[in-house]
């Protein structure tokens, strides 16, 4: 689907200088999952080009991830680096609060 | 109505599984309704995550069924550690997969939320951690906490939907753990309504004793008990009591039981009690009561059966080294594991929870005897009617089991009134009245029966003696100047004694007056006796001579006759 080219594109992005790290967790191919990676994309794109590597997984293939990682809502952005961790739940359609949770924006 | 088993007819009834929580799967009848959820709800403190957190260990030691608990409140070490000093040894548990410890960790301060979302991360969790143990109990301990982690309220409350159905599905008996609302059961009132049994717990103080309560609000589809029942947490985890029946069909028995006091026994028909019967003792301070009870207790361990004490007034061995002045030895009894004592402050807890932890003990040490001393402290605890329903219960719950029961009880006036405080007077079997009785400046005791039933039993009033060798009944003195009793009755037997001794001086003086009588009469017979000889003799006498002239006269008469003959022969021819 989408989102595995999705992936293997980011993997490129990685190698630049990486500032952010950013992982998505989605629950296959519901509506809030798809909506989720649209708008994660397109926010990267915009904001942190060549600054970023995101990491999409998929829930239900890796079922036991979801204890380690304390997962509850989904869908659920990750971002790893720079600290502080922070969580973003939901389909990540209001911009102004992804962007405030990634740091972006104060 | 009192929960009534019923037998299970031939239609398929909601199957059930047990939790193995002391006497919830009686109220119940048969436990929480298996492959649903079952909400438990109360205030903090009321022991939910206790209750939720057995279920799942008795599952998986008793009933090999694999639980998963889901924590959203404590940590999985900081549980394990809780529980530990219940002895559940949850790390074994998790090692044996046997039991899933996941910890739900929400912070607020780290989430944003920016959209749609759902709860698919925690559902996958769950799944997950059911399917990799192969669970058959989940816990969730407590949803409450995801609604202060995420805002949107309208997710939160499809989702819990969803989560209750999820639940069903996956063919789970899971325990949804909730804290109480304003007004309803649970903050959100929604849980109440998609699960399938609903248990409130609550943890309320009256007069500064605490007393733990559960009630079953809602079961669907089954029979169940709707009081409230009350429960106990102890180093052995949950108990719940039910309320015993309340029919009277319980099995009789014939047997006797001494009291340990020969001279009442005989008093009551010359036996004893009847076995499985309730005996109250009750008198005014001091009056030997616990005595009394110590002695009932020593006759039952002589015997071989095992016997239990509750003190609510002395400690154990206080009521021992007491009791060993007046030569009843319980020390040995309770090295011999014979006897059992336990004490305990009244105001320790309520009064539903000393009944629940009498109903643990007794069915644990399984005596044949239970002694209470003395019930009138319970009142401490609650009120009169309090104390004489649960009096009720224990006594219907010691008949049925077949168990002696001797109450003590104090009455705080000296005027004999036909209740003790407690009201329990009319329930029981006997009645032993012990009281002072004051008289001649002293102060004695007096005991008599005031009922027994079912044997013929002494109307008699006797003096109670506590002496150094034991207990024992004086018969009371009954003279001119009315009932005698202690130095006066001892006095009195004193001066019955001196009479006696003086009775039988007399007694001898008079035996020798008789003697002497006799020897004189007979010495008065002896001489009229050789007068009638003398008298005899001389009739005799003459008698003889009497016969002695006849003979001679005849033998005149002959030898005339004769000379007569001779002469005729010469010269009859003259004639």
């Amino acid at each position: 689907m989408a989102k595995k080219e999705e992936h293997s594109s980011h993997q490129k992005s990685e190698k630049k200088t990486v500032e952010y790290v950013l992982r998505l967790f989605i629950t296959g191919a519901t509506p809030n999952s798809i909506r989720a990676i649209t708008n994660i994309k397109q926010i990267c794109e915009q904001h942190l080009k060549d600054r970023y590597s995101l990491e999409i997984i998929d829930v239900y293939q890796q079922r036991a991830i979801a204890e380690k990682e304390q997962l509850v809502a989904l869908p659920l952005l990750i971002k790893k680096a720079p600290l502080p961790e922070r969580r973003i739940i939901g389909d990540l359609s209001n911009t102004e609060k992804v962007l405030k949770g990634l740091g972006l924006v104060s | 109505m009192p929960p009534i088993r019923k037998k299970q007819p031939p239609i398929k009834l909601l199957p059930k599984t047990l939790t193995g929580i002391t006497g919830l799967d009686e109220i119940t009848s048969g436990g929480l309704p298996a492959g649903r959820p079952t909400l438990i709800c109360g205030a903090a403190g009321s022991g939910k995550t206790l209750f939720s957190l057995e279920f799942i260990v008795r599952g998986a030691t008793e009933f090999g069924e694999p639980g998963v608990f889901m924590a959203f409140e404590e940590k999985a070490d900081e549980l394990t550690m809780n529980v530990a000093s219940l002895g559940f040894d949850l790390n074994k548990l998790q090692k044996d997969k046997l039991v899933k410890i996941d910890h739900v960790h929400i912070d607020r301060s780290e989430i944003e939320e920016t959209g749609e979302y759902d709860l698919d991360g925690l559902f996958i969790r769950l799944g997950y951690a059911i399917d990799s143990i192969g669970a058959k109990r989940v816990v969730l301990d407590t949803i409450e906490n995801l609604f202060s982690g995420f805002d949107n309220q309208a997710i939160l409350r499809a989702e819990l939907r969803r989560l209750f159905g999820f639940l069903k599905e996956k063919g789970v008996t899971a325990i949804i753990t909730g804290e109480k609302g304003d007004g309803s059961l649970t903050r959100q009132g929604l849980e109440e309504y998609v699960s399938d049994c609903v248990i409130l717990l609550d943890h309320r103080v009256t007069n500064q004793i605490s007393t733990r309560l559960l009630r079953i609000v809602k079961y669907r589809g089954s029979v169940h008990g709707t009081n409230e029942y009350p429960f106990l947490i102890d180093e052995e985890g949950i108990s719940v009591l039910p309320v015993t029946s309340l029919l009277l069909e319980s099995e009789i028995s014939q047997d006797r039981l001494s009291s340990g006091i020969v001279s009442l026994d005989n008093m009551l028909g010359g036996k004893g009690f009847y076995r499985g019967s309730s005996i109250l003792v009750s008198g005014t301070a001091g009056t030997g009561k616990t005595s009394l009870a110590a002695s009932f207790a020593n006759e039952c361990c002589k015997k071989n059966e095992r016997c239990i004490y509750f003190a609510f007034e002395e400690s154990p061995k206080q009521i021992i080294r007491n009791m060993q002045s007046i030569g009843i030895d319980l020390k040995s009894h309770v090295d011999k594991g014979l006897l059992e004592m336990h004490a305990s402050r009244p105001t320790l807890h309520g009064l539903e929870m000393h009944l629940v932890a009498i109903h643990k003990k007794i069915k644990k040490f399984k005596p044949r005897a239970v002694i209470l001393d003395p019930i009138t402290n319970l009142v401490t605890v609650g009120s009169v009617s309090e104390v004489k329903s649960m009096l009720i219960r224990l006594i219907d719950y010691l008949q049925a089991e077949q168990i002696t029961v001797m109450f003590t009880a104090l009455t705080l006036n000296t005027i004999i009134n036909e209740q003790t405080d407690e009201g329990v007077s009319s329930l029981v079997d006997a009645w032993l009245l012990v009281r002072d009785i004051e008289s001649n400046g002293e102060r004695n005791r007096g005991m008599y029966i005031m009922k027994s039933r079912g044997m013929k039993h002494s109307n008699q009033v006797r003096e109670f003696v506590i002496t150094d060798e034991g207990l024992d009944l004086v018969d009371v003195y009954l003279g001119d100047s009315g009932v005698l009793i202690g130095s006066a009755r001892e006095a009195q037997q004193l001066i019955e004694a001196t009479g006696q001794v003086l009775r039988t001086h007399a007694l001898t003086r008079k035996d020798i007056e008789i003697k002497r009588k006799r020897s004189v009469l007979e010495s008065k017979i002896a001489s009229l006796q050789e007068e009638f000889e003398s008298v005899q003799d001389q009739l005799n006498k003459s008698y003889i001579e009497e016969d002695l002239k006849k003979e001679i006269m005849e033998k005149n008469r002959t030898e005339m006759i004769d000379k007569r003959h001779t002469k005729n022969s010469g010269n009859g021819k003259g004639k």
